[in-house]
């Protein structure tokens, strides 16, 4: 099967964990590592792994536009409007995990498949990839008059750009937890814990649900569904219990263990991103690469 | 006439005691509260959910009442005294401090886990822009060594802030603890120092006290305890030891002890006594407001409040994470049926 060529812009942590899964691909063939810090251990290691790699950024990157069709964005928010610009003039996919949310929020459960064609999209965030799944199959069931989150995250996995704008991340899991995850209302917490050795990341989904007719099995088994189904592409993604039900109020317990391919397996709420790009992307390829572009498809 | 005050004291026991009640104010009760507080001289008055702006939720509590009503009506009544409100990063956003502050509030505190501090710089930054008196807070003090305490306090310094509280969140802290963090706080930062104490060991006053010997100019307290866990450092009773010490506070001592008596103590669930699981939450070193939530689950699985609390100390549980107490009754239950 041939493969779609990709790039990653960024090669911090997050750019270096998705170069070692996407050498397991089969529909990305990663080419090229952008970074700015020849020095960077990120454009170091994909030296040695045989990438093409550019330490001019962006721009150097567009000199020569041929070495990938796809590009994964891993710098930062600000960053990326820049970048959303110029590699949609150049006719680009990307795939963008920066808060940025420049393009459509996309979580795979949900609404990945109404969004193939699209040429911009965005992770949301580490909590909202962790939960609006969870929102979303409890919201296929009764619908969700409220929902809420708990991350809770190791100190030494939240990095600089997610301290220096905490808010970034409340408001955009909110958000989607309305938009994405079908909630009537949406709220987001975030909480760093610097114990050592470092604790797994866990998120807690609380749901209100519409009291009439709440099934209850219905329910639960939705979640497990769903559950297996990011398990595919997360297989650290596991509850914690059962889901919990008191009247209708469902509550349910998740942890989120990284795979360990570049950052540590605590860091599961990097782990989830890099993991839940990968996804997005390959499937965005084999659209592509099927050739099953329906013109007009795509919702605005 | 503003009277002279050797240590500004601010009261929370309408923000820190709206953990002890599930956060069920009515806006009756606040008012009438904030009343008498200002008649009693009373410079800083919190007000917020207990958990800070943003904090009704299901993690922490649903608010009775919308607490941007509390707060604008304790604005519209606030007189001398300045009405405060409190705001956790990752709970509480810049849009909800906005708000806060278009209903008038004049002074807020922001506050992260002890060794968090960063998370704050946005937030401390914006309430300047404001025009707020910003007070950086650092919770759970006891869990950092002094010198990362300082490190933090000094981060919140470089942000902008007015002053740097230091919170004895689980009430874990002994005096000596507490002289060794205020004398290193004051000798590394030019800004004003202040200590919030939980009395859940019976020591939040005298902790209080060798606060204020070290330098800090500012104090929290809760009238009548009404606080969460043990409450904080009694107000009145701070109040009438300062002046006992020469101290002036600037707060009039009978009608403060009249509030305790006819205002804040009918809107208490318990008499302030420091029953075994308050205890035990300054013994583990537990945030405090986790006493209503581990005890909520202990009678669901059927387990002790206190190996509940003991757990979450030991896991080095930080401020806020109240889901994980249900977590651990499930699993102390689980263990119960598996023993022998």
């Amino acid at each position: 099967m041939s493969k779609l060529k990709a790039a990653i812009i960024g090669s911090g942590n997050i750019g270096t964990d998705l170069m070692y899964k996407l050498r397991r691909s089969e529909v990305l063939e990663l080419t090229t590592m952008i970074g700015i810090d020849p020095q960077s251990d990120g454009l170091k290691r994909a030296k040695i792994l045989g990438y093409e790699t550019i330490d001019t950024g962006i721009d150097g990157f567009l000199e020569r536009p041929e070495l990938a069709d796809l590009v994964f964005d891993a710098t930062s928010a600000k960053s990326h409007i820049l970048h959303a610009k110029k590699l949609r003039d150049a006719g680009k996919i990307v795939l963008d995990l920066t808060p940025a949310a420049v393009g459509r929020l996309v979580v795979p459960s949900v609404n990945l498949h109404q969004n193939l064609d699209l040429d911009n999209v965005n992770l949301v965030t580490c909590g909202g990839q962790a939960t609006i799944p969870i929102v979303h199959a409890i919201g296929s069931i009764s619908p969700v008059i409220y929902a809420e989150i708990v991350a809770t995250i190791s100190s030494k996995s939240a990095g600089p750009g997610t301290r220096a704008n905490i808010d970034e991340f409340t408001e955009t899991t909110a958000r989607g937890i309305e938009k994405i995850g079908g909630a009537k209302k949406g709220k987001a917490i975030i909480i760093l814990n610097p114990a050592e050795p470092p604790i797994i990341m866990r998120n807690t989904v609380y749901a209100l649900v519409a009291p009439e007719g709440m099934d209850k099995d219905a329910i639960r088994h939705s979640i497990m569904e769903t559950v297996a189904y990011v398990q595919n592409y997360v297989p650290g993604y596991r509850l914690r219990s059962e889901p919990l039900f008191d009247d209708n109020k469902i509550t349910v317990l998740l942890e989120v263990e990284g795979a360990g391919d570049y950052l540590p397996k605590y860091s599961g709420n990097l782990d989830i991103m890099t993991a839940a790009a990968v996804k997005v992307a390959e499937d965005l390829a084999r659209h592509r690469l099927s050739g099953k572009m329906e013109k007009g498809a795509d919702q605005k | 006439m503003t009277p002279e005050r050797d240590v500004l004291i601010t009261e929370v026991s309408l923000r820190d005691g709206s953990h002890a009640i599930a956060h069920q104010f009515t806006l009756e009760q606040v008012v009438k509260a904030v009343a008498a507080m200002r008649d009693a001289g009373i410079p800083y008055i919190e007000v917020s959910h207990g958990e800070g702006l943003g904090g009704s939720s299901l993690q922490y509590g649903l608010s009775r009442t919308d607490e941007m009503k509390l707060i604008e009506a304790a604005v519209s009544i606030r007189g001398e005294s300045r009405i405060s409100v409190l705001v956790i990063p990752g709970i509480g956003t810049i849009a909800d401090m906005k708000q806060a502050a278009e209903l008038g509030v004049e002074s807020v505190h922001i506050g992260t886990h002890v060794t968090e501090a960063d998370v704050s710089a946005q937030h401390i930054h914006k309430a300047k822009e404001l025009g707020l008196e910003t007070i950086g807070f650092l919770m759970m003090s006891h869990m950092a060594p002094v010198g990362k305490l300082v490190e933090q306090a000094k981060l919140m310094e470089s942000y902008g802030a007015d002053a740097v509280y230091m919170y004895d969140s689980a009430g874990a802290l002994l005096p000596n603890q507490v002289k060794e963090r205020v004398r290193a706080l004051r000798q590394h930062l030019g800004i004003d120092i202040g200590f919030h104490g939980h009395n859940n060991l019976s020591l939040a006053v005298a902790n209080t006290l060798v606060a204020i010997e070290e330098g800090a100019r500012r104090v929290d307290g809760s009238i009548r305890c009404f606080g969460a866990g043990g409450g904080n450092a009694q107000t009145e009773v701070l109040v009438a030891v300062l002046e006992r010490m020469g101290i002036k506070t600037g707060i009039n001592l009978y009608r403060i002890m009249d509030i305790a008596e006819e205002i804040i103590s009918p809107l208490m669930a318990s008499p302030p006594e420091i029953t075994r699981d308050i205890l035990i939450l300054g013994y583990a070193g537990v945030y405090s407001s986790f006493l209503l939530h581990a005890k909520r689950a202990a009678k669901r699985f059927g387990v002790d409040t206190r190996d509940i609390l003991i757990e979450l100390g030991r896991r080095k549980t930080v401020g806020g994470q109240e889901d994980l107490i249900v977590d651990i009754a499930a699993e102390l239950a689980r263990m119960q049926h598996s023993a022998p």
